[in-house]
């Protein structure tokens, strides 16, 4: 039972996060961006093996690569920019994939890293996911109005001086810190919507967006201790029961919004 | 001439091997309003992205007073609807002004009211105050106007130049601003540059800055904004040039 309440813990470290980020990315229309950054992690776990790297460095590294790379491409002008997306979360997945067949002296269970594992999490990555939470919320607390600002108009906060490319690589960061932690507990395919579906639910009730952030961050920690329940009890996997506690949720909010309106 | 906030030097701009600017000169001083006029795509919003620093330039030089304090007005704003932000939130996402100034900013352009307002359900009209207020949160010693009075009606138009032309002397800054009419802008402005590519001609609106009572009966009434402009065409182009000065003007003699 106490490895559930790591589980639990290292659920609502992650929900710190990814409630505020979360709704960065739906406010900058990312979430085609989170999914290719989550698909990247695979392949960051692997070459994390090959050259013994610490895991999460490696993902939050391949991700920051992958990002780079995105980035550039962007700047020509024939492929659009989802096509890129999907061109490269797909290419990641299936790089991750294919070097981890390659690699012989490596038995990972590949289901875990795809969806989710409730007892891959211990001690010792529930004190990282702390120490990099803390980080990150810290980092996040004090680019927020510059971040805020460069979401609502890029150009005004340039000329108003924020350094907007600075802040959106950095945002960027960040996101590969979270991806990194999340992978454990919900897996790779899954990431963006622990990210994303919150965000969504808290919306119809914000008036601003801390409000936002915080409402996204409560019903993440809601959803997590709910799926994680549903997990135990009726032995499904972790991270698909987060994310459709998730909906569940966001499915309440939509038609409670629509009642009261109504 | 006093000295001036920011001078572009025989400046060209090309986007994807397509030259969009081509030898602009263009100096900004305080106290001068410059309006922009052209057809669509003569690269008017390009040379304020240049003139702002947004864009790079392909070639010649952008010189700029150091620490120059611009207020940016954008021409639009699509605001996210999944981003609850009232209209106090976004004002305050200005960078470095002081609390007591933002009231007064409220103030003088009149959106109190709307402060609580979510931006999302703002009139064209009330939007562009806001944005106006914005970027006068900083104090400018430049205003950057884009198409300013877009989507307003003749008298609004007329009454937010008078406005810009107003805080132009209050505040003692340059304007630099994109305009897509001629005749309602005149009165509000101390030199025109029309652009097609390249500058085509540009110079003072001289009746208008002849003559000062003028000026001053130009600034309240509305009818009086209504008086066509005219100006010189102060070139010719060679036979290679493909483009031509062949718009309307009421020729006076």
């Amino acid at each position: 039972m106490l490895w559930l309440l790591d589980s639990l813990l290292a659920g609502w470290i992650l929900s710190l996060m990814s409630g505020p980020l979360g709704s960065f990315i739906v406010w900058r229309r990312m979430a085609y961006f989170g999914d290719t950054l989550a698909h990247s992690a695979l392949l960051g776990i692997t070459l994390g093996f090959v050259f013994e790297v610490q895991l999460n460095v490696a993902i939050v590294l391949c991700a920051v690569f992958v990002a780079l790379i995105l980035a550039s491409l962007q700047r020509q002008h024939f492929i659009p920019s989802d096509t890129l997306l999907g061109l490269m979360a797909h290419t990641t997945l299936a790089a991750g994939l294919v070097t981890l067949s390659l690699v012989d002296n490596v038995r990972i269970d590949l289901n875990a890293y795809l969806f989710g594992d409730l007892l891959a999490v211990n001690r010792e990555d529930l004190i990282t996911m702390a120490i990099g939470a803390a980080l990150v919320l810290a980092a996040l607390s004090r680019m927020w109005k510059g971040l805020l600002a460069a979401s609502v108009s890029e150009e005004l906060a340039q000329v108003e001086g924020y350094q907007v490319a600075k802040l959106r690589l950095l945002f960027m960061v960040l996101l590969a810190v979270v991806i990194a932690g999340a992978m454990k507990l919900v897996g790779v395919l899954l990431i963006t919507a622990l990210l994303i579906i919150p965000a969504a639910a808290a919306r119809p009730f914000s008036q601003s967006p801390k409000q936002m952030a915080a409402l996204a961050t409560i019903i993440s920690m809601v959803a997590v201790a709910m799926g994680l329940g549903l997990s135990y009890y009726f032995d499904t996997p972790a991270g698909p029961s987060i994310v459709l506690t998730s909906a569940l949720f966001f499915l309440i909010s939509q038609s409670s919004y629509r009642l009261v309106k109504a | 001439m006093n000295e001036y906030l920011i001078k572009l030097k025989n400046v060209s701009f090309e986007r994807q091997g397509r030259t969009i600017l081509k030898d602009i000169n263009l100096e900004i001083h305080r106290g001068e309003i410059i309006t922009l006029i052209g057809p669509n795509g003569a690269g008017k919003s390009s040379l304020l992205k240049l003139a702002l620093g947004l864009e790079s330039i392909s070639s010649g030089q952008r010189v700029c007073l150091p620490n120059l304090r611009i207020g940016y007005m954008p021409q639009k704003m699509s605001l996210p609807e999944t981003l609850p932000l009232s209209v106090k939130d976004f004002l305050q996402l200005a960078k470095g002004y002081h609390k007591s100034h933002l009231m007064n900013v409220c103030k003088r352009l009149n959106i109190v009211e709307l402060l609580k307002r979510p931006m999302q359900r703002l009139s064209g009209g009330e939007l562009q105050r806001v944005l106006l207020a914005r970027a006068l949160l900083s104090k400018p010693e430049l205003l950057v106007l884009d198409e300013p009075v877009q989507g307003l009606d003749v008298s609004g138009q007329a009454e937010l130049y008078h406005l810009i032309s107003n805080l132009k002397d209050e505040l003692n800054c340059g304007v630099l601003m994109v305009s897509h009419d001629l005749h309602l802008v005149m009165a509000a402005t101390n030199k025109v540059i029309c652009l097609n590519g390249h500058v085509c001609c540009e110079g003072h609106p001289q009746h208008v800055q002849q003559d000062p009572s003028y000026l001053e009966l130009f600034g309240r009434s509305m009818p009086a904004h209504l008086v066509p402009y005219t100006h010189h065409h102060d070139h010719t182009h060679g036979e290679h040039c493909q483009h031509d000065h062949s718009h309307d003007h009421q020729e006076r003699k």
